[in-house]
């Protein structure tokens, strides 16, 4: 008679560690944790020996201190008496801005430029090639740089604007392009609801919004009719109406005056100025930017099957309406995803700024408050801590965006 | 009504009628500049449009570039023979061109230095960059970094030569030990490399730089054109063997591996170079030991290579992504270890996929070397904006210095994408 046991029990030996794939993978990452807890030690033993040797501290007290430097351009009030904290918050929101400026300008420019290579115009679209190579493979700063150049070099000065034969005049009268910045008019609200310029710009705001949540009820109810009866009723008369009049009666009760600048002096007054830098970081992110995106939108396009668009021109579409109804909503699916990663770009290579003295997030946190105060650790940790949060609510944005218009399958 | 006889019907033909050519309007350059310029009225309005641009364009660069001054000797001078005519003050070029290719700093009478080591570097990128050549040169290759770094830095060379052994040794430990355990022959390399350096350290007498063959330049000396070269090379080659790790480690199967890369990828990426380059010039030298001087070149470096080694590692990734999951399970079914099914199956395919995003980022990463005359390394652009537009003969001259630059990057940049989309119809094998 046999009786069946257990087979014996496998005792744990070291050596499983190294030679069964069921622990393996622990040692190794005890290995890894071990050597990167040692790298970290390392490091942070050097840093505290290096600070105490050179009598430093980290510390983020000077953000509260006044920060005794000018900045031109800037979103919000401040002077040399703020302190570097504030002067830091006046970098971002220019930081914002040019990237905001920049994303719209080169989205516009790439559309076009990816567009038109694809033109049966063999002319155009030779043209559009060459802008496509020559801005994509010469370095960024150096495009900055060039039409700083421009900006600064070849523009007349405010001095030329003046006399009985000036050498330079104004655009249309309202617009200034000088070598210290274009001045165009702003308009200024006579006597709006409230004191402070910024809240009545929120009013604006709200209207627009408000007109634009009534055209969207009209729209679909227009195209609730068209699907129920086959005609589309017109809505280009209400959508001028919605559009305007509300707009057009706030303008009337804020009593909306324009400001026109005009040469006072050595320089122009009014209006608003849009300093060098600024126009230079933006049209050069713009157009270099561009030229990326132009080539994603033709691989987009190119990427849509022939079949797509032979078929629209069997149904009678004209070419233009061709490619806005059928080939570009199908051609956004495979822009998206790189556009996404072009404005990321546009974000991080507006650091540039400092190149040209732009008062960015990184000309004055990463410049000159680094130089002032000399917190050299401190001060690049909260600039990468800032663009590391930007690109990530960009890519979140815009991944959510992306996900909207994907296809959506079974 | 039916009784029609060939005799009332006006024409019949008898007999073929001779092939004639096409219409005029319909053959030639006549039907080419129809059909592809003025198809339509938008198309003509378009084409009159691209037309004056070009015109206003050439109009205005054409005049100044045919004009240009070669032989002055400052911007006053070369005024003087324009005359008031446009015309480029190309002498600044003629004058300057040591300053922009190899910075201000760098001997002049040495110049032969970099120019040699950058023609051995076009032989040492044949056999990497073109699959047709015998593979025997790549030996040369391999030896390259050590006698371009003798040739550019100079000095004693013994230093490259330990460098080169070491590396030699290592390689001869991984051949004994690795083919029975990776992981022994790995660290074995490791430690061999270390105590040859080690020991050629103390071997290398401290004087030996003093009276070397070739005369020792400091990092801070080096400038230019070549210093961006420098740095791109550098740093691609650098970054393609820590990218395919970092890559490999996204992918990994163990957590806490797969979470220190995605952290550093992200980060990384996240993150404008500049910043990256701020830790370098300020920040990195609080990290090393107190005693420690590590050059600004070698913390730049350091932290290029780590930047684009997150997006080299994001196109491995792709590649690794793409190859179809049978590849991996033949390597598990022919019973190879996870080293070597990466080495011989995985990553020779994954690789071969990834090279184009490879090159691109290299080119991106070429352009972004300018970024360094942000801290004030006297790149190219830095040379341009330093330097020489400072200098009092020369304030003033933007577009000859702006335009050379930029045509030189142009020419290098467009030589690689050209190259980078040959070998993708090279590799393309799928669809034959």
């Amino acid at each position: 008679m046999s009786t069946l046991t257990d087979p014996p029990k496998e005792q744990f030996r070291l050596s499983m560690l190294v030679n069964d794939t069921r622990y393996r993978s622990l040692t190794f990452q005890a290995i890894a944790a071990l050597v990167l807890a040692l790298a970290i030690w390392y490091l942070g033993n050097n840093l505290l020996q290096n600070l105490r040797a050179a009598g430093l501290n980290i510390s983020y007290d000077f953000l509260g201190n006044s920060a005794g430097y000018d900045i031109n351009q800037r979103l919000i009030e401040y002077d040399n008496q703020d302190s570097h904290g504030r002067a830091a918050l006046v970098g971002i929101l220019n930081t914002l801005l040019v990237a905001f400026l920049a994303c719209i300008t080169a989205t516009i420019f790439g559309v076009i430029a990816g567009v038109l290579r694809l033109s049966n115009n063999w002319l155009v679209s030779k043209l559009m090639a060459v802008y496509v190579e020559v801005f994509r493979n010469i370095p960024v700063l150096i495009w900055i740089i060039i039409i700083f150049t421009i900006m600064t070099a070849v523009m007349p000065g405010p001095r030329e604007f003046r006399g009985a034969e000036p050498t330079a005049s104004m655009l249309f009268d309202l617009f200034a392009f000088t070598n210290r910045g274009v001045y165009t008019p702003m308009p200024v609200f006579g006597n709006g609801f409230f004191a402070s310029t910024a809240l009545n710009w929120l009013v604006v705001l709200a209207v627009l919004a408000g007109s634009f949540f009534v055209m969207r009820r009209v729209e679909a109810k227009a195209t609730a009719t068209q699907e129920e009866t086959g005609e589309r009723p017109k809505t280009l008369l209400i959508a001028l109406a919605v559009w305007i009049i509300p707009f057009a009666l706030l303008m009337l009760a804020m009593g909306l005056t324009w400001e026109v600048p005009e040469l006072k002096g050595f320089n122009f007054k009014g209006g608003i100025k849009i300093g060098g830098p600024l126009i230079a970081l933006w049209f050069a992110l713009s157009i270099y930017t561009g030229a990326f995106i132009a080539e994603n939108v033709r691989a987009g396009i190119q990427a849509i099957s022939k079949g797509q668009s032979e078929a629209a021109a069997a149904l009678g579409l004209r070419p233009s309406r061709t490619m806005n109804l059928v080939v570009l909503p199908q051609a956004l699916r495979v822009i998206i995803p790189p556009l996404i990663s072009n404005f990321l770009n546009i974000t991080k290579n507006s650091s540039l700024a400092i190149a040209v003295g732009y008062a960015d997030i990184t000309a004055t946190l990463g410049g000159i408050t680094l130089n002032q105060t000399g917190r050299a650790i401190e001060c690049v940790l909260l600039l990468m801590l800032f663009y590391l949060t930007a690109s990530l609510i960009i890519s979140m944005v815009m991944n959510v965006y992306n996900s909207s218009v994907k296809l959506k399958e079974r | 009504m039916s009784d029609k006889t060939t005799q009332q019907i006006a024409f019949v033909a008898e007999g073929m009628i001779p092939e004639s050519p096409p219409p005029a309007r319909e053959a030639g350059a006549y039907k080419w500049v129809r059909e592809n310029l003025f198809s339509s009225i938008p198309n003509s309005i378009l084409t009159l449009a691209a037309l004056a641009l070009i015109y206003s364009l050439l109009s205005n660069v054409l005049p100044w570039l045919l004009n240009g001054v070669w032989t002055t000797s400052s911007l006053a001078e070369c005024r003087e023979v324009l005359e008031g005519k446009a015309g480029a003050c190309f002498s600044v070029l003629t004058e300057r061109w040591h300053q922009l290719l190899y910075g201000f700093k760098y001997p002049t009478d040495q110049y032969w230095r970099p120019n040699l080591a950058l023609l051995l570097l076009l032989i040492a990128l044949a056999p990497v960059l073109f699959f047709d050549l015998p593979r025997r040169l790549l030996a040369f290759t391999a030896v390259y970094p050590f006698l371009a770094f003798w040739l550019i830095w100079g000095g004693s060379i013994l230093v490259p030569i330990v460098a080169l052994l070491g590396f030699v040794a290592a390689g001869v430990v991984f051949q004994k030990y690795g083919k029975s355990s990776f992981a022994a022959g790995f660290f074995g390399a490791i430690v061999a490399a270390l105590v040859i350096w080690k020991l050629g350290g103390l071997l290398i007498p401290d004087a030996a730089s003093d009276n070397a063959m070739l005369s020792s330049v400091p990092s801070r000396d080096l400038g230019g054109f070549m210093l961006n070269m420098m740095l791109g090379v550098t740093c691609v080659s650098l970054s393609v063997p820590l990218g395919i790790a970092l890559a490999l480690g996204r992918q990994s199967s163990m957590p806490f591996i797969k979470w220190i890369c995605v952290v550093f990828i992200e980060f990384v990426r996240g993150v404008p170079l500049i910043t990256l380059l701020f830790v370098a010039s300020v920040m990195l030298s609080y990290f090393f030991p107190p005693d420690a001087t590590v050059d600004l070149f070698l913390r730049v470096v350091i932290m290029i290579t780590l930047f684009s080694a997150a997006y080299i590692a994001e196109v491995i990734r792709g590649g690794l992504a793409a190859l179809p999951t049978g590849q991996y399970e033949a390597a598990d079914s022919l019973g190879l270890d996870y080293p070597q099914a990466m080495r011989l199956i995985i990553l020779p395919q994954a690789l071969k996929i990834s090279i184009p995003g490879i090159v691109n980022v290299a080119v991106g990463l070429f352009k972004d070397t300018t970024l360094v005359s942000v801290i004030s390394m006297f790149d190219m652009v830095g040379m341009i904006r330093g330097p020489i537009l400072a200098s009092t003969e020369w304030n003033g001259v933007y577009w000859e210095l702006l335009g050379f630059a930029a045509a030189l990057f142009f020419v290098v940049c467009y030589g690689i994408s050209q190259y980078s989309q040959w070998l993708e119809r090279r590799l393309a094998t799928g669809h034959r």
